[in-house]
């Protein structure tokens, strides 16, 4: 069979390693646009598209890079948000202290699901980590603490470190945007590391890497508990911001838009994810009085991406300008 | 009488229950199994052309007014035409790629077939009527059982087990399983194997819609019937082992009664349980208890 450049999930690009000018430029723009953005742009909106957008790096840095699909991410999301608004609420934690416990709820859970997971491939893969997001949906639905229905409703946002009073709205979406600009930096520290360069070759041919004296599994164990812990920091960071978990982040219609967002801007892609996030976020904000509208478009965009546009925006407008964004 | 402390009623009533669900199951996997022997696609459509089967059944008595015994005819193949449009229309040309693509399209196919749907119907279900000769029930002295169901399950049961003959002992299965071997080898031997693709997953489509048809009477008809069950469904296909027909046969109605069972000793487990099984069937069986290792 003939190797076309798409054989793969995420190799829709040539991988290109280590920092170019293009990702510079491009990261700096980014940087900018968000720093100026709150004084245009209701700063709620802009925070939940930040959460979003670092929760499909997370899920990238799986499919982009390992090639697994995992299709019960919204387990990490959600946990983590359930770990950090019972910390903050119940026991009084700090919003730095609830982020970090709901970010370890969610990487432990990460380590637990993917050791069962990561033992098999492709569509094995996605179905596995699905049942497991719809286990731990129902053990939602069930257990006290997360409130069933309603969820854990008005969780206080406290002061960070002592300092920073995050119920001021501006205050806070600057502190959500640095939890996104390192989260976003750690991520592609990751990728482009050693480490890094071991997940792709297991991703174009395991055999091999196995056989240079690679351990695959714990490679493709560690990229999953990592993609389960940013996603997990992401949770955690939307359950204190809109001060609510709830069972919605833990459903498998966010498993599927977390992979609608990384498909619409580009598998594999550093900056994908994030125009992808930005994209869909605006999208159901102006159709969310439309009712079933928000699932038809949502599939229609899936179709469309899958059928002709393969690469995503930004993996077609870094082919279109021969750089790798 | 009691056996562990639960009513035998109570129990009989609840091994009905799980052998009804245990049909679906079995059905619905089967379909996803006989289209992903082939295909090699997880087709996520599958709950939402399930949902068709059911709105087939609906419309025809609505529109046309034939009743249930025609719609057990036309629903299923309707709905299995929509699927070949489909396979022709646009899986066909995801066949080179990573086979994730697949998932991802079908699953895109479910939204807006959902969605549609729902918006035209709203959220809420639409009833069917039972049919007139299958009304009432028996009682067997120490439970009631209703015509109905005491149907569902040997049609369904019966409709496996000839899939399962088909492919399995006729000339025709044995072509259809060289094709999931080999398929360039047998298109060598002058099979038309796209064609074969496309009538395979018509069939394992039409499955889906058959089973919606089934349904209807005992569930209501209702836009979101199959979005959350295919995933269960989708965790017994796991368990069975993919592409293995009689592992989706016997895990399917096996896991209905097993589901059924937790519900009344430890009822809280209920809508988990299968999914533990499956963790554990991987620990012990990556591949699924029937299927082979690839």
């Amino acid at each position: 069979m003939t190797a076309t450049t798409d054989r793969y999930v995420g190799t829709a690009l040539p991988a290109v390693t280590g920092v170019s000018i293009s990702r510079v430029v491009a990261f700096f723009v980014m940087t900018t646009a968000l720093v100026v953005a709150p004084f245009f742009v209701y700063p709620v909106f802009l925070m939940k598209a930040l959460c979003f957008a670092l929760f499909a790096c997370a899920f990238n840095l799986l499919i982009g890079y390992v090639g697994l699909l995992s299709f019960g991410h919204a387990v990490f999301l959600g946990s983590a948000g359930y770990g950090a608004a019972h910390a903050a609420k119940v026991w009084g934690f700090p919003p730095e202290l609830a982020i970090v416990f709901g970010t370890g709820v969610a990487a432990t859970l990460g380590v637990v699901i993917g050791a069962l997971a990561i033992r098999s491939k492709g569509i094995y893969f996605a179905n596995i980590t699905l049942a497991f997001a719809q286990m731990v949906y129902f053990f939602s639905l069930q257990a006290g603490f997360t409130g069933g229905e309603d969820g854990i409703q008005s969780v206080p946002r406290g002061t960070l470190l002592g300092v920073l009073d995050l119920r001021e709205t501006l205050t806070l979406y600057f502190v959500v945007l640095a939890i996104f600009l390192v989260g976003f930096l750690l991520i592609y520290r990751t990728i482009h590391s050693p480490f890094g360069q071991v997940l792709k070759a297991i991703r174009e041919n395991e055999p091999r890497a196995i056989s240079l004296g690679y351990r695959a599994e714990q490679y493709k164990l560690l990229a999953f508990a990592l993609s389960a812990t940013f996603a997990g920091l992401a949770g955690a960071t939307k359950a204190l911001v809109f001060q609510l978990a709830s069972l919605t982040d833990v459903h498998w219609t966010m498993s599927g838009e977390v992979v609608l967002m990384t498909l619409l801007g580009g598998l594999g892609t550093v900056f994908g994810p994030v125009v992808g996030a930005f994209v869909v976020v605006t999208l159901e904000n102006y159709l969310a009085q439309l009712g079933a509208w928000v699932t038809i478009v949502q599939g229609v965009i899936f179709v469309v991406c899958v059928l002709t546009f393969r690469r995503g925006i930004v993996g077609e407008l870094g082919h279109i300008l021969r750089k790798s964004l | 009488m009691t056996i562990f402390g639960v009513a035998t009623q109570a129990l009989f009533g609840q091994l009905l229950i799980g052998l009804i669900n245990g049909s679906f199951y079995a059905m619905l996997s089967l379909g996803l199994s006989v289209i992903f022997g082939l295909l090699n696609i997880i087709n996520f459509t599958h709950g939402a052309q399930y949902m068709m089967g059911a709105f087939a059944a609906y419309l025809i008595l609505k529109w046309a007014g034939l009743g249930y015994w025609s719609a057990l005819l036309i629903a299923p193949v309707a709905v299995g035409l929509t699927g070949m449009v489909l396979e022709r229309t646009t899986l066909k040309r995801l066949y080179q790629l990573d086979h994730l693509y697949g998932l991802l399209l079908t699953f895109g196919f479910a939204l807006i077939i959902q969605g549609l749907f729902r918006h035209q119907y709203g959220a809420s279900g639409l009833p069917y009527p039972m049919p007139r000769e299958l009304a009432g029930g028996q009682n067997l002295g120490f439970m009631f059982l209703p015509n109905y169901r005491a149907w569902v399950i040997v049609f369904s049961l019966a409709i496996c087990l000839t899939t399962w003959y088909v492919i399995e002992r006729t000339r025709l299965g044995a072509y259809l399983r060289a094709a999931t071997e080999n398929p360039a080898l047998v298109q060598a031997f002058g099979i038309n194997v796209p064609r074969m693709i496309t009538l395979t997953y018509g069939f394992g489509v039409g499955l889906a819609g058959l089973a919606g048809v089934l349904a209807a009477p005992i569930y209501q008809v209702n836009p979101l019937m199959g979005a959350d069950l295919i995933i269960v469904v989708f965790a017994v296909v796991v368990i069975g082992g993919l592409g293995s027909i009689m592992g989706s046969i016997v895990t399917g109605f096996g896991l209905g009664v097993v589901e059924a069972f937790t519900k009344v000793f430890y009822p809280e487990a209920s809508n988990t349980v299968i999914f533990v099984i499956m963790a554990l069937v991987l620990l012990v069986r990556p591949t699924g208890l029937f299927g082979r290792a690839s």
